[in-house]
């Protein structure tokens, strides 16, 4: 781990020497300082508490006050005002909106449905071959969840999602304009919004139930929570990013600033709006299941109860509808995002309000059509995958015997001595060496915050689990990190490799990890190694795209002018492209430990323990002090991985 | 002037909230409209109360005329629901004395519904295959001669005993700690998890030791032979961390909300009379999770051949 986070540090000192003296007198002047002040704060420390495990006397129960207030809301909620005069409101509007959609798409048909989801993307993405490609794809999809005979939960989960993108994107667009609109907001808001993607919705699931009932307004609230963040990120950026010469021409002409943010920023914000609502949808989407542990129904439901019959068939045919729609829903939101600035021929039939009516007009047709033909999926037109899935899985599992010795001999030479070695260093050590690493990478700022991070673990009495957590973590980075930069590398060089990886890729990220439990489970067994294939699985793709967009940006002329200087192919990997795409190299780690991070509690369903499964148990026994404080504790860590692998990124801020 | 315009608009728009919200809402849900008769039922994780719910939700449908719904959720979340009336019904309960004593004692919005006929129990197993070539592996006593049979990677020097998902009661780290047992926890986390482990060791036909309860389906599929630990005696398992007795048998309950019970009609008396063995619970819980069964499909065969024994629980005209 320590050679991922200061290989960046050590290149940033290559291209002039003059820099890497002075870096290096900083480093030593650095070091010289912390080592004084451990010189001072260790003896003070170990006197007081002694060394080894976190200190007794330092922890602080928070469970108690979080149980009482358990009981407060359960206790009065049918009778105090806030309930009945506020919260209330909120889930009864939340299950009629959700209601509402469903009894809508119903209406329409299945055709209906159809209709509107092909021709709406075709007119989204444009009227050429694109759109035809991408309207195609809607109409596949749809046809598939319909065959596999998922219409009616399908119909049920698009429901959900449209409530919950359509709030989460307005909550990330109103925090979005208020981050982008001033920098102190900004840096106020990063840490809520850090938070809001990293802890684990199973934390805060519990007191969303306590609050609003199980079924639909908990398992929206949650959803809305989740997936807020990426709009509100990249509405900020958009609108910082505007052109200081657009907004100082419109300024000039006398526009006020609300004038200017109407018809400057935020236009010239559109495309990064876009992509936000993009990866709002798939962070929606990637909640479908966890709604459905509170009783949200839909697809989500047919996965997690196919889980109690361990059939994998099952599960995987409620799971390749999600990833579809996920498939739809990307391909649709990216095109349109693409078309943004093109200029469109006018006039003509097929162009402007014309091309919206006919599309209204088709999907009106198609919506009086299932008059005709019926409402429901046709029940002939189903296809049972069930079987020949479970068939597959268990061949596969009986021959495939290297999985198991694979992850014995993983968890018995990396996991146990990495998780022993952690937890038996004194506590004190283990401070220093974060307040090190951060203070390296970053500003003394960093360093503290990483720091108190790490004691903030201590303080909520998880050292011991945090350290097991911790330890799975970082191996799951390094496993995801090492697969994800190689095939990011032969992807940049391969277009073919590109093309055929994309669906696996979008697979791998949008099927519910429930859907694999099973089989990673009979593969590598109840082992901490199972809870990390889970994590690589999921945070593999990221890396993956981002490792290949960077390399595929890095300047031309540079790569040219590196031939020319008879360097071979290797070179001008190692030489130059690796380290032109060190920014997207960075993001690539930063993502990695959001997303390892975010599969933490999945991995407690397959034998991860530690964290994990604390919070399962907090959920699942009602018991609000465990659940959060394992929740934080896992944002604790969170912090202080980001903040010891992030130097570029903040201070070029 | 930039932050007084926000300032506008955030009031504003709290003030729109606030005059929206000027009436109490409704607490409870509203039942359907037209008068229809609707069951809303909790099916828990586990195949055997799905069978129970699969076969009342049947018999509700086919024979009584109610449109029944059901809700798949987590055993507390399903109390905390029962006590809103979410749910109506709760049709197989392991026991859960905290809940009991705050909605059924204190709170009374939920009422005992009796009764499931079938009685559950927890225990240590080890499969038959491996008790059969070491008959003495089945007491406590000995199992410290056994740990290294239950060695994994994750239980280190000792054995290893497989748990399982956090919604279940376990005593099991008190057990082996006040026993002074040569064995470990391993949390699989889930139902599934445990599942697909055991049937994986039972195919290769190693020695493992599990925690495990009857009924269960997967015992007519892997044979199963339970380990004795030290007699329950009532209280024994007072106090969690003195923990050094065997698991009781618990009678499984039926619990209902309380309005549901004095409102219900002929669904609530249904509830209230439902009561069956173990064998016929099996026998629907294998179909369902042995033979891939839907739990529609799986209650109606199970209907179809058992009619004297359902008959009885129908409400008296």
């Amino acid at each position: 781990m320590t050679a991922v986070v200061t290989a960046p540090a050590k290149e940033a000192t290559v291209p002039e020497p003059g820099l890497r003296a002075l870096l290096r007198h900083r480093v030593h002047r650095k070091l010289l300082l912390l080592g004084v002040a451990a010189l001072v704060l260790i003896p003070v420390g170990v006197a007081l508490w002694g060394s080894g495990s976190w200190p007794a006397e330092l922890t602080v129960d928070v469970s108690g006050p979080l149980d009482d207030a358990n009981k407060w809301v359960v206790d009065n909620r049918d009778t105090h005002p806030l309930f009945l005069y506020f919260l209330l409101h909120l889930s009864n509007t939340a299950t009629d909106a959700v209601d509402a959609v469903y009894q809508f798409l119903d209406a329409m048909g299945w055709l209906g449905v159809l209709a509107a989801g092909a021709l709406f993307a075709w007119r989204a993405a444009g009227l050429g071959q694109r759109g035809v490609k991408v309207a195609a794809t809607a109409f596949g999809a749809f046809a598939v969840c319909g065959l596999l005979g998922m219409w009616d939960a399908t119909l049920l989960t698009i429901a959900l999602m449209v409530v919950a993108v359509a709030v989460a994107s307005l909550l990330g667009v109103l925090i979005g304009l208020a981050a982008g609109l001033s920098r102190r907001v900004d840096r106020a808001l990063r840490p809520v919004l850090d938070t809001m993607q990293v802890l684990p919705a199973f934390a805060y699931l519990l007191p969303f139930v306590l609050v609003f009932g199980t079924g639909t307004p908990a398992a929206l609230f949650c959803t809305v929570i989740y997936a807020a963040p990426p709009m509100a990120r990249l509405t900020a950026l958009g609108l910082r990013g505007a052109d200081p010469a657009v907004l100082e021409a419109s300024a000039s002409l006398g526009a006020s600033a609300w004038q200017r943010l109407r018809t400057a920023r935020l236009p010239l914000a559109r495309k990064q709006m876009l992509l936000g609502l993009n990866q709002t949808i798939m962070m929606a989407l990637s909640m479908v299941v966890i709604a459905a542990l509170v009783g949200a129904g839909g697809l989500g439901e047919e996965v997690y109860s196919a889980l109690s019959t361990v059939d994998v068939g099952k599960a995987l045919t409620a799971g390749i509808p999600i990833v579809l729609i996920a498939v739809w829903l990307d391909r649709t939101t990216a095109a349109a995002g693409d078309r943004i600035g093109e200029s469109s021929p006018g006039g003509g039939l097929l162009h402007g309000r014309s091309a919206w009516a006919l599309v209204f007009a088709g999907v009106v047709a198609a919506a009086f059509g299932r008059l005709a033909i019926g409402k429901a999926w046709p029940e002939g037109w189903t296809y049972e995958i069930s079987t020949p899935v479970n068939k597959a899985q268990e061949w596969i599992t009986e021959n495939l015997t290297f999985t198991e010795a694979w992850s014995r001999e993983f968890t018995l030479w990396i996991l146990n001595p990495l998780r022993d070695a952690l937890i038996w260093l004194p506590w004190w050590s283990l401070l220093l060496l974060v307040a090190a690493l951060a203070w390296l990478v970053g500003t003394w700022a960093t360093a503290l915050t990483a720091t108190l991070s790490m004691a903030a673990i201590g303080v909520l009495g998880v050292w011991g689990k945090s350290l097991d957590t911790l330890s799975q973590v970082l191996a799951a980075l390094v496993l995801t990190l090492a697969l994800g930069v190689l095939a990011g590398i032969l992807s940049s060089r391969a277009g073919r490799l590109e093309r055929w990886l994309r669906p696996v890729l979008d697979a791998m990220q949008t099927m519910p990890q429930f859907v694999y439990l099973i089989p990673v489970v009979a593969l590598f067994g109840v082992t901490r190694a199972s809870a990390i294939i889970a994590a690589v699985v999921y945070a593999l793709p990221a890396v993956v795209r981002i490792t290949t967009q960077g390399l595929r940006e890095v300047d031309p002329a540079a790569l040219e002018a590196s031939r020319s200087l008879g360097a071979s192919t290797r070179q001008q990997l190692l030489q130059v492209q690796l380290p032109l795409a060190r920014p997207a190299l960075q993001l690539a780690v930063n993502q990695g430990v959001v997303l390892v991070l975010a599969v933490v509690v999945v991995g407690g369903l397959v034998g991860g323990g530690a964290l994990g499964y604390d919070v399962v148990k907090g959920l699942s026994r009602g018991e609000m002090g465990i659940g959060m404080t394992a929740g934080v504790a896992i944002v604790c860590l969170g912090l202080v991985l980001d903040r010891i692998t992030q130097p570029a990124t903040r201070k070029t801020d | 002037m930039r932050t007084i315009r926000t300032t506008t608009a955030v009031i504003s728009a709290l003030g729109v909230l606030t005059l929206s919200a000027c009436s109490a809402a409704e607490t409870g849900k509203k039942d359907e409209a037209g008068g229809a008769k609707t069951v809303k039922l909790t099916v828990p994780s586990w195949v055997g109360a799905q069978a129970n719910t699969a076969v009342a939700g049947y018999i509700l449908k086919k024979e009584l005329g109610y449109t029944v719904k059901t809700q798949q959720m987590g055993e507390v979340l399903a109390w905390d629901a029962l006590s809103k009336g979410d749910i109506d019904a709760i049709m197989e309960d392991w026991g859960h004395p905290k809940e009991e004593k705050q909605y059924v004692t204190t709170k009374k919005t939920v009422v005992k519904g009796g009764d499931l006929g079938v009685t559950g129990h927890i225990g240590w197993f080890v499969p038959k295959y491996f008790a059969d070539a070491h008959p003495d592996v089945t007491d406590y006593k000995n199992l410290n001669k056994y740990a290294k049979d239950f060695k994994t990677a994750e239980s280190g020097d000792k054995g290893e005993i497989l748990e399982g998902s956090p919604d279940y009661v376990t005593n099991d780290d008190a057990i082996i700690k006040n026993l002074k047992l040569n064995l470990k926890t391993n949390y699989s986390g889930s139902e599934a998890a445990q599942i697909t482990a055991i049937k994986k060791y039972a195919k290769e036909k190693k020695p493992f030791l599990t925690y495990w309860w009857t009924p269960q389906w997967l015992n007519a599929q892997v044979d199963m032979v339970e380990v004795k630990l030290p007699e329950y005696k009532a209280g024994c398992d007072a106090d969690p961390k003195a923990v050094a007795c065997a698991y009781p048998n618990t009678p499984l309950q039926k619990f209902l909300n309380a309005d549901f019970a004095k409102n219900g009609g002929e669904a609530a008396e249904f509830l209230k009379n439902f009561k069956w063995t173990t064998e016929q619970q099996n026998e629907v819980a294998l179909m369902i999770a042995g033979e891939k069964m839907s739990p529609e499909a799986a209650a109606e065969k199970w209907v179809k051949a058992n009619e004297a024994t359902w008959k009885a629980w129908l409400p008296k005209k």
